[in-house]
């Protein structure tokens, strides 16, 4: 769900910075308001969790590859505006150093998978498991539920904006100018994948890691409580 | 141990297995992911380049490309699981000083 250099036209590229800039911003605000000096290396772990866990690419044999993001995950322990900076910062990291994801959709790719994903994981696994105990199963199924949706609008939306491509920049005999595929291709791809494959990935992470905090650090899950 | 601890030994456990991202794919002959093609797979894919996908794709260039170091391409699987398991962990060192910055910037003192 990296999208690399070239792919997105300049228009939609500075779209998606003009957009994230506020949402970086209050990120921030919330994060100073919120954030205890002591969940700090909580932030870290969460924005480490996320780089390494994108760097395992699952096969789909003879196709594509995809992977896991854990924002979600980063969402339900920290809250979603301090998920949005730790997966930012990751994304950031592999854009940088790794050409994982491009420079130029930064924007894009923090708007995809540092906001919409961990905030419609967190709200989905926060009504999921309204008042439900720390300790019990429905918040596990909850974990895995919101991972799996959160992923999936994150790759929808992925899938739209490389699809819109086309439409938006052609040559006068039609040659796209940056993704070549449109909607057609573009969604039913993005989105088919992450509904039969890499969802479950996401889903399994999430709720794996919370039923293990359940059991070794239930204090940790009081953030999406309510 | 501290919970901090338990998850920290857990990021170096997903550190040592992180080939697996690569060795994986390997094995079940999967490609890039969708619509994160090279500009040669493109290519292939769709019968041509597109001009500004050619121009932009060249904007950057990063220093170690697709968690593996330059030059060591045609290097066998054992090299680049090796490139890859530095990658992870130069990558999470950079992605956790850069977060726990920020965090120390932000967050309320004393509790």
């Amino acid at each position: 769900m990296h999208i690399p250099d070239g792919y997105l036209g300049p228009a939609t590229s500075g779209f998606f910075y003009v957009v994230m800039l506020p949402i970086w911003t209050v990120a921030a605000k919330v994060v100073k308001k919120t954030l205890k000096a002591k969940q700090v290396p909580l932030l870290a772990i969460g924005a480490a969790f996320s780089f390494v866990i994108m760097m395992f690419n699952v096969p789909i044999p003879g196709g594509s590859t995809g992977h896991a993001v854990g924002g979600v995950l980063v969402a339900i322990l920290l809250g979603p505006w301090a998920a949005c900076i730790a997966i930012t910062v990751a994304l950031v990291v592999q854009a940088l150093l790794f050409g994982d994801g491009g420079i130029t959709a930064i924007g894009a790719n923090c708007f995809n998978m540092a906001f919409v994903l961990p905030f419609i994981g967190y709200y989905l696994y926060k009504a999921l498991s309204h008042n439900a105990p720390l300790d019990s199963n429905r918040r596990v199924l909850a974990a895995g539920v919101a991972g799996y949706i959160g992923i999936n609008v994150a790759a929808l939306l992925a899938g739209v904006e490389l699809g819109l491509q086309p439409f938006l920049h052609h040559t006068a005999d039609g040659q796209a100018l940056y993704c070549p595929y449109g909607l057609q291709v573009a969604v039913p791809a993005m989105a088919g994948e992450h509904l039969l494959i890499f969802g479950w990935v996401e889903a399994v992470v999430t709720a794996l890691v919370i039923k293990f905090l359940q059991k070794q650090a239930p204090e940790l899950l009081t953030e999406g409580r309510g | 141990m501290k919970i901090t601890t338990k998850l920290w030994i857990g990021l170096g456990v997903l550190i040592v297995l992180s080939p697996l991202g690569l060795l994986l794919p390997e094995h079940f002959k999967a490609g890039a992911a969708w619509g994160e093609w090279g500009v040669d797979e493109i290519k292939e894919l769709a019968g041509y380049v597109p001009k500004g996908l050619e121009k932009l794709s060249r904007l950057w260039n990063a220093p170690i490309p697709d968690y593996a170091f330059k030059g060591w391409e045609e290097k066998g699987l054992s090299h680049l699981s090796f490139a890859y398991i530095i990658s992870a962990i130069v990558g999470l060192a950079l992605t956790c000083i850069v977060a726990l910055l920020i965090g120390k910037m932000l967050a309320r003192k004393g509790e």
